[in-house]
């Protein structure tokens, strides 16, 4: 068993995340599937990362269909796979050590998935403030005109991944930027 | 098994739980809905591969997302007068507080019922019904299976 990946809610993440030059996707990749049980679960890979964006993508597979006489993805996995993007797109743009949550996340369905292909998200982060983390999002299937879905998340900086209450009270409050 | 067909079954014996066996991914998701206490509930049974942040641990954030779009899903399937699938137009979840590794409840209330469009409110919960752990707001377009629009 290799050693596990940094949290990223720890300074030694920053200083691998910044140390790499180049192509990051590895360093997310292991970080997302052996953090993150349920996107390793779901089968969501990195295809692309940078500081503030970020790419993921989704395989078709039968057990995530919505209703087996369409073959169609239910909405659950596009909402997973958005928010995961949207999550690592702040990841990218932390500067101190901060854990976060998501405050809220609106999705808004374009069209259906069709069926067998996989279906990409692109998320960007497009201001982080000291409480406060904003991104947005699309889901599409190679072709980032003919949109799946769109999305807008916001997180909250500065939980604590340990403790409850320090999660519960700025989600409670909601932001303050 | 297509789902419309399921719903029937589910409504012709009055077992709610039998409309998942066309939803492959509430299956492996562990939701299914119950009214054993009279009420109809969706639940989302707690496994270890719905886990987003072991350090803590909570569940993954897109999963109670799920789980909410999923219960508004079955709660019109299972109470519309017609039967008729309903699409998802768009849906706005807040997060109040980590999901922890728990079976997790959702209650759907319609807050309006139009010709075309259905507003529903979802709530979910842990252990204290008083605390959720998030809500949504969904909107959905009902179309029965005979008006293609």
């Amino acid at each position: 068993m290799t050693a596990p990946p940094p949290d990223p809610v720890r300074p030694e993440f920053l200083t691998a995340f910044h140390a790499i030059e180049g192509d990051k996707r590895v360093f997310f990749q292991r970080w997302y599937n052996d953090q993150i049980p349920h996107n390793a679960a779901l089968g969501t890979s990195i295809v692309d990362v940078s500081e503030g964006r970020c790419s993921m993508r989704l395989e078709w597979a039968a057990h995530l269909v919505g209703d087996i006489a369409t073959g169609i993805l239910a909405g659950g996995p596009i909402t997973v796979l958005l928010d995961s993007c949207c999550g690592l797109a702040v990841a990218t743009r932390l500067r101190d050590v901060a854990a976060f949550a998501t405050l809220d996340l609106r999705i808004d369905y374009a069209r259906p998935a069709v069926p067998g292909k996989p279906v990409i998200a692109e998320a960007e982060c497009y201001r982080i403030t000291s409480n406060v983390a904003f991104t947005r999002a699309i889901a599409h299937q190679g072709d980032p005109e003919v949109l799946v879905a769109a999305a807008a998340g916001t997180f909250m900086l500065g939980t604590r991944g340990r403790s409850v209450t320090a999660m519960q009270g700025p989600a409670g409050e909601g932001p303050s930027p | 098994m297509m789902l419309l067909e399921a719903v029937r079954i589910a409504r012709d014996l009055r077992e709610p739980a039998r409309m998942v066996e066309a939803i492959p991914y509430a299956q492996w998701m562990g939701i299914a809905p119950e009214i054993t206490t009279g009420e109809f509930l969706t639940r989302m049974r707690y496994q270890p591969r719905n886990i987003g942040n072991p350090s803590v641990p909570a569940l993954h954030g897109g999963t109670i997302g799920a789980l909410l779009e999923m219960a508004a899903v079955l709660h019109l399937l299972w109470d519309s007068e017609s039967i008729a699938l309903p699409k998802i137009v768009n849906i706005t979840v807040d997060y109040l507080r980590p999901g922890r590794p728990l079976d997790t409840l959702a209650k759907t209330t319609v807050t309006r019922q139009g010709r075309r469009v259905v507003n529903a409110e979802v709530s979910a919960w842990q252990e204290d019904r008083a605390k959720p752990v998030a809500s949504a707001q969904v909107h959905f377009l009902v179309t029965p299976p005979d008006d293609p629009a």
